[in-house]
């Protein structure tokens, strides 16, 4: 790591100025949301009037703002825990068995990753309204379930890839049966992932807007509750209250998420 | 993300299950892979339920045609025809692949340098850099948009900001609700969708190679134009299509910044099935949709593939 690798290692100062900027760019529109759900106005403009928790004070007391809550979580928690086991099993069969046409199953689980949503949306829609389902929080789950099943899989994969076959038969040769194998030394092993898993899954689902636009019934879910109060000008401060709630619970679930997830990983970067 | 994990399961699995030889072998081989398909299968039933029935009947329904307030389920390829002849729904998608277009080539083009920089000039922390890249994708794509109405809007950030400052005297009314708005915003929503992919296969480019051209008396720009460039031409064309291909059906970014001008196949889609009420008129036109997207994909590939082959 001495002298042959110098000429790149040399620091460029352009490239990172560039990617200072971009980085700025990159996080600074959002944090325009927070600062503006501190402005004593209830214009969104330039300048700022003074500070004020007002906004936050009246979500506080405002009822819908709680039952979306409640309904975002129970969908959240519940796509987690199943997109997550769904996952685990996916991405055993997928690392340990030979499958003939693996990697069209594998194609076929991560298509919700590049379609348009609003094509699953609809799909889903026609189906349930040709079924005679109504719609309901519980087909909110469904379309969830199709969006975060990728990331899941995604998630917990290179988990399962990491993983010396060769432990699962140390325990099988000292006695264990297959199910307490699993339980523990498989499943600490990747629990890590698992974990990322359900974090990651949790925030998609909480944050997903165009299935639920599509598939919700009388519950809202929240970022439905906020597309409803968005056509009226006068919400917009405490829409910008919750916005701010909203992104700062994302980033915290998804930077512990990536950061376990990643743990022991990649080492060498 | 997803390709290069898929391509490494393949590579390790397969030293995995050696080729034996004999009858009992024979039945294990296949009650492993029985076993993987049992424990593949609840997944693959949501997705069934999930995805394949869905679009099926999505296929159906484009055939048939509304009537009152229910349909005819007569087979007909009418709303194909009339998709073929009207020109708003060509004009339509020609726009949605316009928008998107752009977005992806300013996408891909702006998040370049930062892959490369992450991937030949940070040495430390790498995986803290990633992080920090991408964390913003995770949060909600509706309140990254909105972010964008705050900041374009006729009062926004922009436009009060530079006339408190004194610098216009009158609000800027072509930045909300054009396709310049939506461009922007899906640009910057989508960076993610291109840094990653970017990123892996500049990170792969094997340094000795760089060493080489360098060696053998390439500058700079040589060795990045010789080298850099055509072995990251993966992660490029990956990108390209990560952000392409969802960004034509996009909803929520149009609807809140596109205004009349910046309308894309996604709004009229959800028209069909809320305002207008035709539903079949829906189903074809996403049908259309996802025929227009992969042949898009498919010719992108075979001049990709072509000009790979030239460069080679």
């Amino acid at each position: 790591m001495s002298d042959q690798g110098t000429y790149i290692k040399r620091p460029n100062r352009p490239l990172q100025i560039y990617a200072m900027v971009f980085l700025f760019v990159l996080y600074l529109p959002i944090l325009f949301i927070p600062m503006f759900s501190f402005n004593d106005s209830i214009y969104v403009r330039f300048p700022l009037q003074g500070f004020t928790f007002q906004w936050y004070g009246e979500l506080w007391n405002r009822q819908p703002v709680w039952n979306a809550l409640w309904n975002s979580v129970k969908v959240g928690a519940v796509v987690a825990v199943i997109s997550t086991i769904l996952g685990v099993v996916a991405a055993r069969a997928i690392t340990r068995y030979r499958m003939p046409g693996k990697s069209a199953l594998v194609t076929f689980i991560m298509m919700p990753l590049v379609i348009p949503g609003i094509i699953f949306g609809v799909a889903l829609l026609v189906l349930m309204s040709r079924m005679g389902v109504p719609l309901s929080l519980y087909t909110v789950t469904l379309g969830h379930l199709i969006v975060c099943l990728p990331f899941a899989v995604a998630t917990l994969l290179p988990r399962f890839e990491g993983f010396d076959p060769s432990m699962e038969e140390a325990s099988a040769d000292l006695g264990e049966n297959g199910w307490w194998t699993f339980w523990r030394v498989t499943f600490p092993m990747v629990m890590p992932g698992v974990v990322a898993s359900l974090l990651l899954t949790f925030t998609i689902s909480f944050d997903e807007f165009i299935m639920a636009f599509f598939l919700t019934g009388t519950d809202p879910t929240l970022p439905m509750y906020i597309w409803g109060q968005l056509r009226f000008p006068q919400e917009f401060p405490s829409v910008l209250a919750l916005s701010s709630l909203i992104l700062f619970v994302s980033f915290i679930l998804v930077f512990v998420a990536q950061w376990i997830g990643r743990l022991g990983l990649d080492k060498d970067t | 993300m997803a390709d290069t994990s898929l391509s490494q399961t393949e590579a390790r699995s397969a030293p995995a299950a050696p080729p034996r030889v004999g009858r009992i072998a024979g039945i294990l081989h296949r009650n492993e892979t029985l076993r993987g398909y049992l424990l593949m299968s609840p997944t693959m039933l949501i997705m069934t339920i999930g995805i394949l029935v869905p679009f099926l009947i999505l296929l159906v329904m484009s055939f048939w045609t509304r009537e009152g307030f229910g349909f005819d389920t007569t087979l007909t390829a009418h709303n194909y025809t009339r998709v073929w002849n009207e020109p708003i729904f060509g004009a339509l998608l020609q726009r949605s692949f316009w928008i998107s277009g752009v977005a992806t080539v300013v996408t891909v083009a702006l998040c370049y340098p930062m892959a490369y920089y992450v991937a030949f000039h940070v040495h430390r922390n790498k995986m803290m850099w990633i992080i920090l890249m991408t964390l913003p994708f995770w949060t909600s794509y509706l309140l990254r948009v909105f972010a964008w109405k705050v900041i374009l809007g006729y009062q926004g950030v922009i436009n009060s900001g530079l006339m408190s400052v004194g610098v216009i005297e009158a609000p800027l009314e072509f930045l909300l609700y054009s396709q310049t708005a939506v461009i922007i915003t899906l640009a910057h929503a989508w960076a993610a969708f291109a840094i990653l992919p970017l990123y892996v296969s500049l990170e792969k480019i094997d340094k000795s190679l760089l060493e080489a051209a360098t060696d053998l008396g390439d500058g700079p720009m040589a060795r990045f134009f010789r080298i850099t460039l055509p072995l990251s031409m993966p992660g490029i064309i990956a990108a390209t299509f990560l952000i392409f291909i969802p960004t034509t059906g996009d909803y929520i970014t149009p609807a809140l910044l596109g205004g009349p001008d910046g309308a894309m196949i996604g709004n009229f889609i959800q028209l069909q099935f809320g305002a207008i009420n035709n539903w079949p008129m829906g189903a074809t036109l996403s049908i259309v949709l996802m025929l227009w997207i992969s042949a898009i994909a498919l010719v992108f590939l075979f001049v990709t593939r072509k000009a790979q082959e030239r460069i080679a």
